[in-house]
């Protein structure tokens, strides 16, 4: 009995506590830096697309949300003719983005991106595409891979073969 | 008899009143029930979350209102009924201040034990005639505690009667003015108090409806409008528990300064956030603790203070 | 009042009649507490407020919620068939014979006395109490005693099937 009323008191005095909740629109939590959030495509700090086309994000993608067709410019260089993530089937696991060798495809920390239409949420290379290089603002593919570093030229690191030729059919 | 235009329109604006507050107490408990649990509860549909009311009546209402085919329609149909009318029908004889009141017959006290005896019908019949088994445990339930705790709801009120010497509600109250009874009666407080919870089925004793064990007990097949007049239901009936309290033990309108329908608003207010405290506290005792509390504590208990009542009366000599 | 009385006090006989031929058991029972308020509509309009109260709070209230309860648990769904018998026309005579014998009083009485004087006294729970522990003292005392010996058989039977006994003849079974 008395157990009872020391329960009710107990209660009665959260009256003067805070409150735990957080108001959400008008109030808004930090969000750590990694979170797994709205997809984007970055761009290299010279302003052109860092992706690559490689697919390897489509088929690293555990539900199939992610399309693209791969095309070339006139220097050979590879490009997502489209490229198409369709978030109402995304999972948010991220596996694009450690899939990706060229650090194009990006998890923000956007999350704020519901719709009343199914087909609102299907992003197009123009909603993808950012005009800043994302999460790392000095990466840029072609400049780190297959450059010769101090000391060392082109295939001449451990383990490393010489540069393929890829404009001769030869072995 | 004389019947005059005030006499249908004082009953209607009760009814009217009693069922706006009563759809408002929804919002009220889950605003307190959000505090005490360090929340905020309903804050978004208009000021404060009061509108949240309207847009969870426009749901109900618009909810398709499904009977089984396995139930006993007529019954089905008439038990939600039941509990409205008995309950609103118990409401004619709460005077929320001098002349403000349905009815006042001589036996009001009575009438009311009537009501709430007939309002026992309402979760039985629903639970057997939704044909569910859970339906119908939650209805066995039910039978047996309202049964139970009608008994020491109505010896309770005998002490005050005794005092009092009259059922009349008025007799009551104006017998209240040189001390409440709630002194004198501490006891008989209690036992109404606990019986009045176990007569709303309300958490701690919502045995009948218990939602971990029984679905929602007897009225697991209601949807719709149905379902909403058991919910409404509940919550006239926590009204009408506290407006009794306030009357029978705290003085009904009795007070100073303020008129006497604010302090009888005032008091029974403070007690439907008593039946609020208590559902955001207690946790619900087992099935057989309630059978065995009711009656080897609060019955003896309720007869110790009918006689000890009176003996003082008759030794005090009047 | 008096066409309240006459409308209270057909609804009570009308009940009556369809909880007797009502096949339902629970549809015969709710029949009854219908007739059963009805009753105490009459006994408030002839002026006893008390008994009327009192007709609903315990016989409406309590006794007919335990049939009720009863009946739910045994599910007597569909046993009519073979109470067939009870509906003979033979088995009504008798009854309706005794009836008739009552329904010839009423009509004497509400004949026999002229319209409008009919003598109405109020009967409060202060005279019913009066008369219950005075006059009639006796036979309060032996209706509790009788309650007394329906208790302590009903707490017997119960007890023998809750306690060790009843947990033996669960081990044979």
């Amino acid at each position: 009995m008395l157990s009872i009323l020391k329960t009710l008191w107990l209660i009665l005095l959260h009256t003067f506590r805070r409150r735990e909740t957080v108001l959400y629109p008008e109030e808004k939590r930090r969000i750590p830096p990694r979170w797994r959030g709205r997809i984007i495509l970055s761009r290299s700090p010279d302003g052109k697309e860092r992706c690559v086309a490689c697919y390897l994000c489509s088929v690293a993608c555990p539900v199939s949300c992610i399309s693209l067709q791969a095309a070339e410019d006139e220097y050979g260089r590879r490009y997502p003719e489209f490229f198409r993530i369709n978030f109402s089937r995304c999972i948010f696991c991220g596996f694009c983005e450690e899939a990706c060798p060229t650090l194009a495809i990006q998890l923000t920390t956007d999350f704020e991106m519901s719709e009343y239409v199914r087909m609102n949420l299907v992003y197009e290379k123009e909603d993808l595409l950012i005009d800043g290089p994302g999460k790392y603002p000095d990466y840029d593919f072609y400049r780190i891979s297959g450059l010769a570093v101090k000391g060392k030229g082109k295939g001449e690191g451990d383990e490393e073969l010489p540069p393929v030729d890829v404009r001769t059919l030869m072995p | 008899m004389t019947v005059n235009l005030s006499s249908f329109i004082m009953p209607l604006a009760i009814l009217l009143i009693l069922l706006i507050v009563s759809a408002w107490l929804i919002w009220l408990e889950r605003r307190l029930l959000a505090l005490w649990q360090d929340r905020y509860g309903p804050n978004r549909v208009g000021p404060f979350g009061l509108a949240q009311v309207i847009a969870d009546m426009i749901k109900m209402l618009t909810k398709e209102d499904w009977v089984p085919p396995f139930a006993d329609r007529a019954v089905f149909v008439i038990s939600p009924a039941i509990t409205m009318v008995t309950i609103l029908s118990a409401f004619a004889i709460v005077s929320f201040a001098p002349g403000i009141s349905v009815a006042s017959l001589n036996i009001d006290l009575l009438f009311f034990i009537s009501m709430i005896a007939l309002n026992a019908y309402s979760p039985v019949l629903a639970g057997w005639s939704s044909g569910n088994r859970y339906s119908l445990l939650g209805a066995l339930r039910a039978t047996a505690q309202m049964v139970s705790y009608e008994v020491f709801m109505g010896l309770s009120l005998m002490g005050v009667v005794a005092l009092t010497g009259s059922f009349n509600i008025l007799d009551i109250v104006e017998a209240q003015r040189p001390l409440w009874f709630c002194i004198p009666q501490f006891f008989g407080l209690v036992v109404f108090v606990i019986a009045g919870i176990a007569l709303t089925h309300r958490i701690p004793f919502d045995l009948p409806e218990a939602e971990n064990e029984l679905v929602a007990g007897y009225h697991t097949e209601y949807s719709g409008l149905k379902f909403g007049m058991f919910f409404v239901g509940e919550y006239l009936n926590v009204i009408l528990i506290s407006s009794l309290i306030t009357t029978f033990f705290f003085g009904g309108w009795l007070g100073p300064v303020l008129p006497p329908l604010a302090w009888f608003i005032i008091k029974t207010f403070v007690f439907i956030c008593g039946f609020i405290l208590l559902r955001a506290s207690l946790p619900r005792p087992r099935y057989d603790r309630l059978m065995a509390l009711g009656w080897k504590i609060m019955l003896p208990l309720a007869i110790l203070n009918l006689v000890v009542t009176g003996s003082i009366i008759l030794a005090s000599g009047y | 009042m008096n066409t309240l009385f006459f409308i209270a006090g057909t609804m009570a006989a009308v009940s009556a009649g369809i909880a007797i031929f009502q096949r339902n058991a629970i549809h015969a029972l709710l029949y009854l507490i219908v007739s059963f308020i009805g009753l105490g509509l009459v006994f408030f309009l002839l002026g006893a407020p008390f008994a009327a109260v009192l007709e609903v709070i315990i016989y409406a209230g309590a006794i007919m919620v335990l049939f009720v309860f009863v009946v739910m648990m045994l599910n007597v769904k569909g046993m009519w068939y073979e109470e067939k018998g009870i509906f003979r026309i033979g088995a009504f005579i008798g009854p309706a014979l005794l009836a008739l014998v009552l329904v010839i009083e009423v009509f004497y009485v509400l004949w026999s006395t002229p319209a409008g004087t009919y003598p109405l006294t109020m009967v409060g729970p202060k005279k019913v109490s009066i008369s219950l522990f005075g006059p009639y003292a006796l036979a309060v005392e032996l209706a509790s005693m009788a309650l007394l010996a329906g208790l302590v058989g009903a707490y017997h039977l119960a007890h023998r099937i809750g306690s060790a006994a009843g947990k033996e003849e669960d081990g044979h079974e």
